[in-house]
């Protein structure tokens, strides 16, 4: 199955909480030898975004992101795993697991990046 | 025509065995929809033909064979029509798999395995990542293989909500990729605590309900079923004989819950007389089983030792409240939450009087975290009435009665209006 992997921040976290997050490097380290990483992506900061609208046939183009909240992507991986379990374990130790959050998608079997 | 004996004898070996057949066929098939379907159709087929030729002697494992060759039947069908050779290791193994479970010839499965794809399909529909209603649901669903409909009735919700929950959470295992196996080593003891507030959720749905509705005891019972089952598939986790224990002791309080009228009487005034004895002393056995495991008591430890005191109490006077309120503490350090924190002031109330609980609750009101707690009118009410405070009480009341969850609760309050008013 795979899966994206949205990275989120969210300032909902204390400073114990982001001083046990483990190191990326090693999360990279650790990850990319098992195959189920399949690629990710880090994006800029959120005050770079544009968002885009037609309505009534006119274009809206806007500053920052689509939401109005505090969390914001930070990026996304995909993940190939056997199993939801599987991702989650990844997922966990990921530090932004402790200094964020992360979402786990599901890609619809109807389009993926290698179908 | 079907009788009346084999509809019973089918509905016994359901409830027995529904949960391990299903998990077997589960495992094997790789395929969870067809071994519903398989069993579904093999219940059926027992029903007509042990009401022509009678009950076999050992039902379970007629269920096993039918319910198995049905599931070959289907996979050969499938075969032939797509893959060649994908379901031929799985068609050699169901042709293997002994009808009867305590039949471990060579290279069989023994009982740690049936036992194994039980928990594997518990597991499976107490997943954290799907909504807690629809882990409730499913896990009744699959364990009694009740119909959508009787799913329904015991939760109270319509069948078309039911219908759609129960298809929500399926889809959501399927399309999420949760699977059908174990946890890792290092999450069991979460995800089995997951399985037991899944349990515990049932019982109290089933206990919640007030007289008249026996479809909702129906759910406790069956909680107490699927605790009983969890001591023997994990039998060395004390958690499980713990929340086991915590059960029998609510339930032996059953009888006693509810007036000829249908109305709620407290614990304090039920006639103990009414308490299941036996099922307390098998509560308190399985208490001495988790204390034997693990020193340390957990969640489900502490509340079945505070509900082991309040058990054998012979009035609410003798009971020890000095042992519960240290209990309610080892419980507040090891899960902080609003609720235990204001259980904790009624047996404060017990202990040091209703004074001194009123001036916790001022504080507990004060946090903010009970403000949309039903019972908070009610317990304050309570307080105040035992505190002789006779007018403040009735305000509370008459606020309790207006927040009060269920029609029984609200006639409990009126009542106490009435009680103090007339004094």
């Amino acid at each position: 199955m795979k899966y994206v992997m949205f990275v989120v921040g969210d300032p909902d976290h204390t400073e114990e909480d982001a001083a046990a997050a483990p190191d990326l490097e090693e999360w990279f380290t650790s990850v990319r030898p098992t195959g189920k990483y399949l690629q990710g992506v880090r994006l800029q900061e959120v005050e770079d975004a544009t968002t885009i609208r037609v309505r009534g046939g006119e274009l809206l183009i806007t500053d920052g992101p689509f939401t109005e909240s505090k969390e914001w992507i930070a990026g996304f991986a995909i993940l190939e795993c056997a199993d939801l379990d599987e991702a989650i374990e990844i997922a966990a130790r990921n530090p932004m697991a402790y200094e964020g959050r992360l979402e786990l998608r599901p890609i619809h079997s109807m389009g993926g990046p290698d179908d | 025509m079907i009788t009346e004996a084999a509809a019973h004898a089918v509905s016994r070996t359901t409830r027995a065995e529904r949960l391990r057949i299903v998990a077997t066929l589960t495992r094997i098939t790789g395929d969870w929809n067809l071994a519903e379907d398989c069993f579904q159709d093999a219940t059926e087929r027992a029903l007509d033909r042990w009401s022509t030729d009678g009950i076999p002697d050992n039902p379970g494992a007629w269920l096993t064979t039918t319910a198995r060759n049905r599931a070959l039947d289907v996979l050969r069908r499938r075969q032939t029509e797509h893959d060649k050779l994908e379901k031929v290791h799985t068609l050699a193994e169901l042709e293997h798999t002994p009808d009867n479970p305590d039949d471990t010839g060579d290279g069989n499965p023994d009982a740690e395995t049936y036992g194994d794809d039980q928990l594997r399909l518990l597991f499976m529909c107490c997943h954290p990542a799907l909504p807690l209603a629809g882990r409730v649901a499913l896990t009744l669903k699959t364990v009694t293989g009740l119909s959508t409909r009787e799913v329904a009735r015991a939760f109270l919700v319509s069948e078309a909500t039911m219908s759609q929950r129960l298809l929500r959470v399926r889809s959501k295992i399927t399309n999420a990729g949760i699977s059908f196996r174990s946890p890792p080593p290092h999450r069991v003891a979460e995800r089995t605590a997951g399985v037991l507030s899944v349990v515990y959720l049932l019982f109290n749905e089933g206990y919640a309900a007030t007289g008249g509705e026996p479809f909702r005891d129906e759910l406790s019972l069956e909680a107490i079923r699927l605790a009983d089952l969890l001591t023997r598939l994990l039998p060395l986790d004390d958690e499980v004989h713990s929340l086991r224990a915590l059960l029998c002791f609510q339930n032996a309080r059953r009888a006693a819950r509810v007036d000829a009228d249908g109305d709620l009487v407290t614990m304090e005034e039920q006639d103990r007389g009414l308490w299941d004895t036996e099922q307390i002393a098998s509560g308190l056995d399985s208490l001495i089983i988790a204390r034997s495991i693990r020193d340390t008591p957990g969640y489900y430890r502490l509340q079945a030792e505070i509900a082991a005191l309040h058990s054998t109490a012979v009035d609410a006077a003798s009971t020890d409240w000095v042992a519960i309120v240290a209990r309610y503490d080892d419980l507040l350090e090891l899960h902080p939450s609003p609720v235990i924190a204001l259980n904790r002031a009624i047996a404060l109330g017990f202990r040091d009087g209703p004074d001194d609980a009123l001036v916790e609750l001022t504080r507990l009101e004060a946090t903010g975290d009970l403000d949309t707690y039903p019972l908070m009118a009610a317990v304050r009410a309570d307080l105040l009435r035992r505190a002789d405070r006779v007018d403040e009480a009735i305000v509370a009341y008459r606020l309790a009665v207006q927040s009060a969850g269920s029609d029984a609760e609200r006639r409990l309050m009126q009542r106490r209006i009435e009680e103090i008013s007339s004094r």
